[in-house]
């Protein structure tokens, strides 16, 4: 899932000082999971921004709030219409995905983010969310016992540890695992060394041509002719 | 033909000596022209770093030119943090155009340990991907199958670090590293010799050179910082002890009877092929330490 984390409140006062009537929107899926931006961060940070105003005494917002299953999916957004019609701004506490479809979708109106969208990730404990997966667009998890060094390692190198590595951590700090020695780890205890050996080439960036899309090549009946 | 007086020496027999300058921050390099001078005639090659620890200084190609201008044999060292495959190659056409035929290929420290944490990491490719795009452009080729003008040829090393005390993937690297076209290894510090005994059992039966890394220290303080803060550092206790133990103020002459000690022991027991001498910014003192040590150029007769 995507991880992120809400922005400061001060960054979030300056963001939406210039409009009046701001339109808090936030998104039921990742966020709500990740705690960066579901109903209930909406509601709290609904009543933060109250509070800091009165205390500020010189801004007068009003704020909606609002939460919809999944920001970055057009299907969810037209109920929107009448809620973004009365506002001034959104603020989206959806990912960096969710703030651009909703600005695609709704083009005469500023949209503001209200998180800073980290990474892809799971949840280790509660509360610990770790990177897991960088979206490299060429898998090699099956060579490296599921566990990506492009991701995990500092550097992202393919052919093994770099002299950083002490005591199975990495040179950047004691607390990260060094990625290629859980890997030798892994693949030892899968007896699968060998792949540890074999030398991979540099890694292809035209897998990433940024922006990326993909077209799905399933047959995907859109039934239009039956209403 | 070899392709380098360093491979000459290489494949002298000899028990080598180089050394590294680790190149100015900023643009006065009298200081390392001083250092060149001083070094050029007394050891078998000089490094020059890159951007040592990730700190941003003059170039270690600007190095190599300036050890190539006063006479002296330059190991370009070369790491994947800061060029993208397109520069890599665009300086190693440069380096060979010029003269300089020896490169050490290393992955580099992160940024994070540098002094521009904020910059973007490239590591485009790494140390063993260095290794195989040289020989594939050795071959008249460059990294995309184009054809190149005229092709490099050079004698290329890398580093491995015998200490770690998790050897097995080190290893595995090493192997890498050595079907990769490795001719030579400078290694990261050792203190233990009998760890650099125990690679030097498993390296002994490949076809390349070791030279063993020897880092001179000043102070107990400055091993513990490099212990902490330093990648691929690892001093033992006794050694910071004994360092601690020396009296004020000859902590520097302490470190240098340790280096000296090492050094001996190594060239004794005819332990590896040579010593590569790290002085981390002190290389003035090393013409001292080639002489306790009795190696070296001069020594060589």
């Amino acid at each position: 899932m995507i991880v992120a984390e809400q922005k400061p409140l001060e960054e979030i006062r300056r963001l939406i000082a210039p409009y009046e009537k701001v339109l808090i929107l936030g998104c039921g899926t990742c966020m709500t999971v990740c705690g960066a931006g579901g109903e209930r961060e909406v509601s709290l940070l609904h009543s933060a921004l109250r509070v800091a105003q009165t205390r500020g005494g010189d801004e007068a917002h009003n704020f909606l709030e609002y939460t919809v299953k999944r920001q970055c999916d057009f299907e969810f957004l037209d109920m929107l219409e009448d809620r973004v019609g009365e506002v001034d701004a959104i603020l989206s506490l959806g990912c960096g995905i969710g703030v651009q479809v909703i600005a695609e979708r709704f083009p005469d109106i500023p949209v503001l983010p209200g998180v800073n969208t980290s990474f892809m990730g799971a949840s280790k404990e509660w509360g610990v969310w770790d990177e897991r997966c960088a979206a490299c667009g060429d898998c090699m998890l099956a060579e490296t016992g599921g566990i990506c060094p492009i991701t995990r390692c500092v550097k992202g190198i393919l052919n093994g540890p770099c002299a950083g590595s002490k005591s199975g951590k990495c040179e950047v700090s004691s607390d990260i695992d060094c990625a290629w020695v859980l890997i030798y780890e892994r693949l030892e205890r899968l007896g699968q060394l060998e792949k540890m050996r074999r030398y991979y080439p540099p890694r292809n960036f035209r897998t990433i041509p940024r922006p990326r899309r993909i077209v799905s090549k399933a047959d995907i009946d859109l039934g239009g002719n039956d209403g | 033909m070899a392709k380098s007086l360093f491979e000459e020496r290489l494949n002298s027999g000899k028990f080598l000596v180089t050394t590294e300058i680790g190149p100015p921050k900023g643009t006065d390099i009298s200081e390392m022209v001083h250092h060149i001078e001083l070094l050029k005639d007394k050891v078998d090659a000089i490094n020059v770093t890159d951007h040592q620890s990730s700190v941003m200084r003059f170039p270690s190609l600007g190095g190599c030119l300036l050890v190539r201008e006063h006479g002296g044999e330059p190991v370009f060292q070369m790491t994947t943090r800061d060029r993208n495959r397109l520069a890599l190659q665009a300086d190693l056409l440069l380096a060979y155009s010029r003269g300089i035929r020896n490169v050490l290929c290393l992955t580099g420290d992160s940024v994070d340990v540098g002094d521009h944490k904020e910059a973007k990491p490239v590591f485009d490719l790494d140390s063993v991907q260095l290794l195989r795009m040289i020989r594939i452009m050795e071959s008249g080729k460059d990294l995309a199958g184009n054809d190149l003008k005229g092709a490099p040829e050079f004698c290329i090393g890398a580093s491995v670090h015998p200490a770690t005390d998790s050897i097995e993937p080190q290893l595995i690297k090493f192997d890498k590293k050595v079907e990769a076209g490795a001719q030579f290894f400078q290694t990261q510090g050792v203190y233990d010799l009998d760890c650099l005994r125990r690679f030097m059992q498993y390296a002994s039966q490949f076809n390349v050179k070791i030279l063993a890394g020897i880092i001179v220290l000043a102070s107990a303080r400055m091993a513990q910082y490099m212990n902490d803060n330093v990648p691929g550092i690892v001093v033992p206790q006794a050694v910071i002890d004994e360092l601690a133990g020396a009296e004020k103020g000859k902590g520097l002459q302490k470190g240098i009877e340790i280096a000296v000690r090492l050094m001996k022991m190594i060239k004794d027991e005819n332990l590896c092929h040579g010593v590569h001498i790290m002085a981390v910014g002190r290389e003035g003192i090393v013409p001292e330490i080639l002489e306790a040590a009795g190696v070296g150029i001069g020594a060589h007769v």
